[in-house]
């Protein structure tokens, strides 16, 4: 009895700590998101239930590119930005010397604003870039950077060199966090280098690198905001993303079908991240 | 015995390679932004254009340090500055707000058990990852009924409410051990009391770099106010600067250092606690 009432005190402790957050949380995004669901399977504003909003949606060749470009790019890019700081944190962990400068000028891109990133990008990448000017000097043709193939290549190095310090700090407190007797015994045993790596570092760093890889997906959707001040609401094919495909519908008032894309997006999002826990889960299990 | 320090010190070198890459484009921002209006339309007034065989002119010291653009845009003309408090005015309610509200949420999440906890906290999560446009519509919908657009308030109200604080703060928040909350219990402490005196000094680097990381995505933010503020002079600096490079690209470099200032000054005070901030975080998931 007296249990019951220890919970039911926790309970109403909770909810009035949760209150404010939750009365916000609900009225600017679960509520209008659950509106939006409903909307993307209505033919217009209150009309009947239908499933032609997800028909055209899937149907549309612009939808369909830049479902795929956004899906690769996530694909391409988030394991080369986990792979590159996971690289460099190793690095930093060992002997070095002016550690903590470095550490600083890793994490230092990270705030620096949108807009002068835009200006250094377009004295780069430019028709009459700087990048063009050294290949000119060997002998090479210039390439059009932002309005060819080679787009995708210049939108991941940015969104590499933007994270990198964050995810390299992340895994500097992963890889502090491994007790050293593991590598002492590892030693004893005569396990080699590489042994060493993937057996002890790696192994104890998944928890780190789920983190990791949480916030690189959640990072790699903000690199629209450089794609757009850069190449506008319609860049080359190959950078056309769902974030433009959605500011460009929403802009021609189609409330229905960027509701049915975000809905589409959001389940694609949810169901990467389940396979993510899942394989945490797995990878937890075989580490005890 | 010689060997013992060459291996290190070719690792430190490596890595001050990559250090130095990481800076290139911050430099060039600072070192641009003393040259003259000339001397900017001389080195990059080539930009954009296509029939040209003339290439930009990559320079790393001014001819002449000059504070001309400083000048133009600090004291010739308000307008910037004006747009400047413009952003202070979005970004400082959200920052405030979402870490107030986040705090009280993420000890609830922490620190408390209630039926339903980790289904409620999967749907913050889950919110937390979505892109601005899976959020738009709803945002958008919602501020038309509540009267918000065109009005500040359709931007710092959703600010407030994101989940991302939650989710930050209630890492710091499973890292308070439980013996520290049963003692206060035992000590007849209501959960008002343990969360102000137990919990809240011990999540302050939490805090700290909660702040810093909000600052830095709310003082850079484009899309919310380009499609929630029609009106250009409520527009903040973030999305002005994107338009001066077209307008006024000769001055745009000192705006860029001046608009810059406050997030590396933060982070540059702020830097251990932010540090220790993100470590924390990513210890246990």
């Amino acid at each position: 009895m007296k249990l019951h009432r220890l919970a039911r005190r926790e309970l109403l402790a909770a909810l009035g700590f949760l209150a404010p957050s939750l009365a916000g949380f609900s009225v600017f995004y679960l509520i209008p998101f659950g509106q939006s669901v409903l909307n993307s399977f209505q033919d217009r504003l209150g009309g009947s239930f239908t499933l032609s909003n997800y028909k055209e949606l899937l149907l549309s060749s612009s939808f369909q590119k830049a479902a795929s470009n956004t899906f690769w790019f996530t694909a391409i890019s988030v394991p080369i930005l986990v792979a590159v700081s996971l690289m460099l944190a190793l690095l930093l962990n060992q002997r070095v010397f002016i550690r903590n400068w470095l550490r600083t000028a890793y994490v230092l891109p990270l705030v620096v604003p949108v807009a002068s990133i835009v200006l250094v990008w377009q004295i780069l990448f430019d028709w009459n870039g700087a990048l063009n000017a050294v290949l000119q000097h060997f002998g090479h043709s210039r390439h059009d950077w932002m309005k060819s193939e080679w787009a995708g290549f210049v939108i991941v190095l940015v969104y590499v060199w933007k994270n990198i310090g964050y995810n390299v700090i992340l895994f500097l407190a992963g890889l502090q966090n491994i007790p050293d007797p593991y590598y002492e015994i590892a030693d004893l045993e005569g396990a080699g280098s590489v042994r060493k790596l993937f057996g002890i570092t790696l192994t104890y760093l998944t928890p780190t690198t789920f983190l990791v890889v949480l916030m690189s997906v959640l990072n790699s959707f903000k690199v629209f905001r450089e794609t757009y001040l850069v190449a506008g609401a319609y860049p080359h094919d190959r950078i056309y993303m769902m974030q433009h495909y959605m500011n460009n519908m929403f802009l021609s008032l189609d409330i229905q079908k960027v509701s049915s894309a975000a809905v589409f997006m959001a389940l694609c999002i949810t169901a990467l991240v389940l396979v993510l826990f899942r394989t945490e889960r797995i990878f937890r299990s075989y580490m005890e | 015995m010689k060997k013992e320090w060459v291996t290190p010190l070719l690792r430190s070198l490596l890595l001050m390679a990559v250090a130095v890459l990481l800076l290139m484009p911050v430099v060039l921002t600072v070192v641009s932004s003393f040259m003259t209006e000339r001397e900017i339309a001389a080195n990059y007034g080539m930009l954009g254009k296509t029939d040209t065989s003339v290439f930009v002119n990559l320079k790393w010291i001014p001819d002449w340090v000059s504070f001309q653009q400083y000048n133009k845009v600090l004291i010739a003309t308000p307008k910037f500055l004006y747009l400047f408090w413009n952003s202070v005015y979005l970004v400082a309610p959200i920052i405030i707000g979402q870490a107030s509200v986040a705090t009280l949420a993420a000890f609830a999440f922490g620190k408390l058990v209630f039926p339903g906890r980790e289904g409620l906290f999967f749907l913050y999560l889950m919110t937390m990852l979505m892109p601005f446009q899976v959020t738009l519509v709803p945002n958008y919908l919602m501020a038309d009924r509540l009267g918000l657009l065109n009005h500040p308030g359709s931007i710092i109200l959703p600010g407030v409410f994101g989940a991302f604080g939650v989710f930050l703060l209630r890492q710091f928040m499973l890292h308070i051990h439980s013996a520290y909350i049963e003692a206060a219990k035992m000590d007849g402490a209501g959960y008002l009391r343990i969360f102000l005196s137990v919990a809240l000094p011990m999540v302050k680097p939490g805090i700290a770099a909660l702040l810093v990381l909000l600052f830095v995505d709310y003082w850079n933010m484009v899309e919310q106010p380009l499609i929630f503020l029609q009106d250009a002079a409520m527009q903040p600096l973030s999305v002005f600067l994107s338009r001066l490079q077209k307008e006024e690209f000769g001055v745009s470099f000192a705006v860029s250092v001046v608009y810059m200032m406050p997030m590396v000054l933060l982070f540059l005070s702020a830097e251990r606690y932010f540090i220790e901030g993100i470590q924390l975080s990513g210890v246990k998931g």
